[in-house]
């Protein structure tokens, strides 16, 4: 599904933010990229739903190959992923529930649809009753479950989480993980990156461990292990 | 495709509302630039008024031997009138210009005694030639000088005003080269700072749009509000340009007709109102989607 072949990225003159990474994930698995801040997390996030090209290899999405899209194709292609930042990415002056909306509203879906699906959505991150609230007006825990609920709001095939847990403490950090494990539970594949040690040792589900933009380590039910 | 534009035309029309000062702020910018806008109209208007007004009244006027018959002379204002560069020919017999002299000093016992006491009409005939451009004068001039013409003719007034004519051609010339180069560089000054203005209200929303392309919007669903909200800026400021320079012109137009007899600069902006507020519209509107379109274009590249 997610196939990374030999991805090199080069910033500038400065040393590469990643050297020859080469991995797959199958579709429904549930997969921790693990590694200290700057290990290369997030250029292979960013790598993968289009937002950087690499500087050598290829990166393939399903039928995509995303490092050959052109800036037009890439909104038809991001409908298919669902993607959680650190920081939420909420838009501030919108409620909860038209921040929900709003993912399905720019893929041109009618109000009656996003009138039924969107307090579905929200029901299920635990967010029924939060759907007229501002951004400003939820907890950080629940900040992130409304940008979950906007992720899989067009039932996306892979839900990219990249340190969805950074800004929040520990009890909203188990929340926000219980969740991401029932949406993949439920048949969508996660990738979750995240240098988390506790969050990671936890999930015994595969991992792959980066260092200085290299993949040092892929185990099927791997812990994170500083190196 | 429906439901793209009418969110399109949706998300536009809310962003400007809910952007209120930044909205507010282009407005302003853009009201001001179309001011300018117009106001360099205006100025294009009293100086043709101007340069038409000073054009008519150079002329030159051929006198001719009082042997001269009519017939010649109509002949040789006949010959003249095929001319490219000759706008019309006047002619005045010699007992009309006596008639005028007459008239004109009608008041003065002084003069009205000395002609009639004259035996014979003193005034020669002549025509007064009008060209279209000033600078066409001494072609004519050269002309008339002829060998078959200047046996009748007794003198011509070109050589006597000759320096003025070309001075004043040399100005008319001047304004209307200085007035569209101020026209074009204010244009285009006031085109950029509004451009920068729009540019820096898309700035303030790039987080927004990065979220908008995170969520999969297409180009034309991020691109296309921002136009819209160009548009309304656009429309807005033509109003508010056109509501605020009415009554400048309005106080402006008796001084102006001062210096430009017959210039009614006030009722030239109200008969022509529609046509100001298209140039406006257009201008304004123009200026708001090309700004938009190329400032969000840099935030569409991934």
């Amino acid at each position: 599904m997610i196939e990374f072949q030999g991805v090199s990225k080069v910033y500038g003159h400065t040393t590469p933010a990643l050297e020859d990474v080469d991995f797959e994930i199958k579709p429904g698995e549930f997969v921790s990229l693990a590694g200290r801040s700057g290990a290369g997390k997030s250029t292979v996030i960013k790598l993968l739903i289009g937002e950087e090209q690499p500087s050598r290899g290829r990166v393939f999405f399903g039928q995509y190959e995303v490092n050959k899209l052109t800036s037009s194709e890439l909104p038809e292609f991001r409908r298919h992923i669902g993607v959680v930042f650190q920081d939420f990415r909420l838009l501030p002056t919108k409620t909860a529930h038209e921040n929900v909306a709003f993912a399905l509203e720019v893929a041109g879906r009618v109000q009656r649809e996003i009138d039924e699906l969107v307090p579905q959505v929200l029901d299920m991150v635990g967010l029924a009753d939060k759907g007229v609230n501002f951004p400003n007006e939820l907890s950080g825990g629940e900040k992130q479950r409304v940008a979950i609920a906007r992720a899989m709001i067009h039932r996306p095939e892979v839900i990219i989480a990249d340190e969805p847990t950074g800004n929040l403490d520990p009890f909203h950090t188990w929340e926000i993980i219980k969740l991401l494990e029932k949406i993949n539970e439920l048949g969508t594949t996660v990738v979750l990156a995240t240098h988390d040690r506790e969050v990671i040792n936890s999930l015994e589900r595969r991992v792959i461990t980066m260092d200085r933009g290299r993949v040092v380590r892929d185990e099927k039910k791997g812990k994170y292990i500083l190196v | 495709m429906f439901t793209i534009l009418f969110r399109i035309l949706k998300f536009g029309m809310k962003g400007f509302r809910r952007n209120g000062w930044l909205s507010t702020a282009t407005v302003a910018i853009t009201v001001l630039a179309l001011m300018v806008f117009v106001g360099l109209i205006l100025f294009r208007v009293i100086t043709a008024y101007a340069v038409v007004s000073i054009q008519d009244k150079i002329d030159i006027s051929v006198y001719f031997k009082s042997d001269t018959s009519e017939d010649q002379i109509l002949n040789i204002k006949q010959s003249l009138e095929k001319l490219s560069e000759v706008k019309g020919v006047n002619y005045v017999s010699s007992d009309r210009a006596l008639e005028l002299f007459k008239s004109t000093h009608e008041s003065d016992q002084a003069i009205s005694q000395a002609i009639n006491e004259l035996n014979s009409n003193p005034f020669q005939a002549s025509l007064n030639i009008r060209a279209q451009r000033p600078d066409q004068y001494a072609t004519i001039a050269q002309y008339l000088s002829a060998p078959n013409l200047s046996t009748y003719v007794d003198n011509v007034s070109y050589a006597k005003n000759q320096v003025v004519i070309d001075r004043l051609a040399r100005i008319i010339d001047n304004v209307n080269r200085i007035g569209w180069a101020l026209t074009l560089a204010l244009t285009l000054i006031a085109g950029l700072v509004v451009f920068n203005t729009i540019r820096l209200a898309i700035y303030s929303n790039r987080e927004e749009i990065g979220i908008m392309r995170v969520v999969g919007a297409s180009n034309a669903l991020v691109r296309g509000p921002y136009m819209v909200e160009g548009i309304v800026s656009g429309i807005i400021a033509a109003v508010i340009s056109l509501v605020l320079a009415m009554p400048v012109v309005y106080i402006a137009s008796p001084y102006l007709s001062v210096f430009i007899p017959g210039l009614d600069i006030f009722r030239f902006f109200i008969s022509n109102f529609a046509v100001l507020f298209g140039y406006q519209l257009l201008f304004g509107v123009g200026i708001g989607i090309f700004s938009s379109f190329i400032a969000v274009r840099r935030y569409l590249k991934n």
